[in-house]
């Protein structure tokens, strides 16, 4: 086990430096570094000078080596259109996607889960052709679109929720938190759902084919002719049964879910990372957009390699070494 | 002469086809089938059949702005047949009208013509950067699968890595790029290549992954070393006889990625970063109707959303019979 984890450590740092070295090129060779510091009156000769200052002459291994030694340390340099530091930025508008992101997860999770279990083991009642109808326009309707219909119906029709703007945040100690304050809590619900939704049909899906699946297996007939009580077959037996390609799924969907907080903070105005990194995009800020990457990429990594070790948690056929390899 | 009998010989093979009959005994599919087909077709016949050309700034009229579409309760609830019910119940400049059935914009903009040249342009974006993922897919597809080795080791790295970040992210920063390199009047010229380029590069994984999987089953088959014993070189090999017996998965992704390419241009429009509000997609329409939600006129932005809603949910529809007609163990 200990080798897998390894394994899975050096490709994961493998993929992270793969990821730094487009950042780095990106930095580098896209825009001039000098003309976004210095004016227009400045001679070449000073640039010249800056340059070497600055570093830009050295061979390219040190220059990058040096890149990996500052993002390691949160250092991205200024940001071309608000002359902030990048780190900073990225860093303040941190807690805003992370707990975005973590609410739209749950809220994914719960319910995709609950509805995928329902739709599988009652998959002629009329209410899981409902569930099932609903899911297929989820995972139709474009994640933006969901958002402006949820704010149509809930934020300008009903005046029920708020549309913009995450309420009052609690500072604890630099890192904000909308979840102590009650209108903190009421902007999360439809940018959580309007970001959750995609995955939430997804969830759903899989678990009820999975539990569709497993219900037809004669373990299942077993332990009903034990006598268990329905509760302990569906979720003891069924569910616990269909829980590893649902947390394979959540692991690659969170991913997409950090990622697509880009979209739905745009709809919502949610002061958060995935804003910053549109408006980078916009005005071509390369520094704020090299160093956003590279915190996606570092996040990916950190999840896929959680979530290869949940496998063990939760299938013990995983445990011995062979399986392991066959599973990779 | 020779060629109307083929074609006849063809029409004679659809007809008897399964894929035919599957079509036919879905009545979702068929539905599904005949919106998209309709979506298409009017569409790319927009410049003929649209009542007003929107980009032509001598038919537009301010006084036409904001009018609801026909069906709306500000309009033909209130106002039946278009007079007034009571006083100031139906005032004129809120009544809808046959003349702008889904509405106009803020500049006078029939809603119905916006989004029929809307759609033209979030088709040809999607076409064409499906067209462009499938050559890509299927050539580095074909190369990794036949050759093997560091090559085909490589490709799948690289396939792995890029298949967990979200094509959006990939297009997003493709975007930036070309934006850091290209002057901004310049990147709205070639907006529509540009598009095209981001999110055909982010789409073709898949295609590479199935063609290479296909590959590895076709190329230990008789006939692979049949061709190869006759002396059909290796390009031949792999284009006239290994490409044609892959391309039924192929073209089940292409489907189903088509309503990727077309969520994911929308998506683009709608941040900003896609096409320009001189050559709006759907995408585009609704983010500028975005502006109008709080002030009550939602049909600006709520039109162009359905439009795109049913051309995905049809796009879907058709990828998923298909994707379950053409495969043999569901038979």
């Amino acid at each position: 086990m200990i080798g897998f984890i390894l394994r899975r450590m050096i490709q994961a740092v493998v993929v992270l430096l793969v990821v730094a070295f487009v950042s780095f090129v990106l930095f580098n060779y896209v825009g001039d570094p000098i003309n976004g510091m210095v004016g227009q009156d400045t001679s070449i000769a000073d640039r010249e000078k800056l340059r070497e200052e600055l570093g830009l002459k050295d061979p390219i291994t040190t220059r990058f080596i040096r890149f990996v030694g500052d993002a390691a340390q949160g250092e991205f340099g200024l940001s071309y259109r608000t002359t902030e530091h990048v780190g900073r930025m990225i860093f303040v508008r941190m807690p805003a996607t992370l707990e975005l992101s973590f609410v739209a997860a749950v809220f994914a999770l719960v319910f995709g889960i609950a509805m995928g279990v329902y739709t599988g083991l009652y998959p002629r009642h009329w209410f899981s052709r409902l569930l099932q109808a609903i899911s297929l326009i989820g995972i139709s309707l474009p994640t933006f679109l969901i958002g402006i219909l949820l704010i149509l119906f809930f934020a300008v029709t009903l005046r029920w929720l708020p549309s913009f703007g995450r309420g009052d945040t609690v500072d604890l100690g630099g890192w904000t938190t909308g979840f102590l304050t009650l209108t903190g809590l009421r902007a999360l619900i439809l940018p959580s759902i309007t970001l959750g939704l995609f995955q939430l049909t997804l969830i759903m899906r899989i678990v009820r084919s999975e539990m569709l699946e497993v219900m037809r297996t004669d373990y299942i007939k077993f332990a009903r002719a034990r006598g268990l009580s329905n509760r302990a077959v569906h979720f003891g037996h069924a569910l616990k049964n269909t829980l590893v390609p649902v947390i394979t799924v959540t692991g690659l969907q969170l991913g997409a879910i950090i990622a697509f907080a880009i979209v739905t903070e745009t709809v919502f105005s949610w002061p958060g990372m995935g804003q910053l990194f549109v408006q980078s995009v916009f005005f071509a800020d390369i520094p704020v957009m090299s160093a956003y990457l590279l915190l996606i990429a570092f996040l990916f990594v950190l999840i896929n390699l959680i979530v290869d070790l949940l496998y063990y948690a939760v299938d013990p056929r995983l445990r011995s070494a062979q399986s392991a390899m066959r599973v990779r | 002469m020779a060629a109307r009998t083929a074609l006849g010989r063809l029409f004679g093979r659809v007809r008897q086809s399964d894929l035919l009959w599957s079509f036919r005994s879905s009545k979702t599919t068929m539905v599904a089938g005949v919106v998209v087909g309709v979506m298409f077709l009017a569409s790319f016949l927009a410049p003929w059949i649209a009542p007003q050309d929107p980009y032509d700034p001598a038919s537009l009229s301010l006084s036409d702005a904001m009018k609801p579409p026909v069906f709306s309760d500000r309009g033909f609830w209130l106002c039946p047949g278009g007079y007034e019910l009571r006083e100031g119940a139906c005032a004129e400049e809120a009544k809808g009208s046959w003349q702008f059935p889904l509405g106009t914009d803020d500049q006078g903009r029939d809603l119905l013509s916006t989004i029929l040249y809307g759609t033209r342009l979030s088709l040809v974006v999607g076409f064409a950067s499906i067209a462009l993922a499938m050559v890509l897919g299927i050539g580095l597809g074909l190369l990794s699968g036949y050759a093997g080795g560091a090559l085909d080791a490589f490709l799948m790295r690289v396939a792995d890595v890029q298949l967990t970040i979200p094509a959006i992210l990939i297009a997003l920063t493709l975007d930036g790029i070309v934006r850091g390199i290209v002057s901004t009047q310049r990147h709205e010229e070639i907006a529509l290549f540009v598009i095209v380029f981001s999110i055909g590069l982010s789409l073709w994984v898949q295609f590479a992954r199935t063609v290479r999987g296909s590959v590895m089953v076709e190329r230990t088959k008789d006939y692979v070393a049949a061709a190869r014993i006759i002396g059909v070189s290796s390009g031949g090999i792999m284009l006239r006889h290994i490409l044609p017996n892959t391309l039924g998965p192929v073209f089940v992704i292409s489907t189903i990625n088509l309503a990727v390419a077309i969520i994911t241009e929308a998506t683009l429009s709608f941040l900003g970063v896609g096409l320009p509000p001189t050559q709006p997609s759907l995408g585009t329409l609704i983010r500028v109707g975005n502006d109008y939600l709080f002030s009550g006129e939602w049909w600006i932005t709520v039109m162009p959303g359905i439009a795109l809603a049913v051309l995905i949910l049809g796009v879907n529809l058709l990828g998923d019979w298909l994707r379950d007609a053409l495969n043999p163990k569901l038979r």
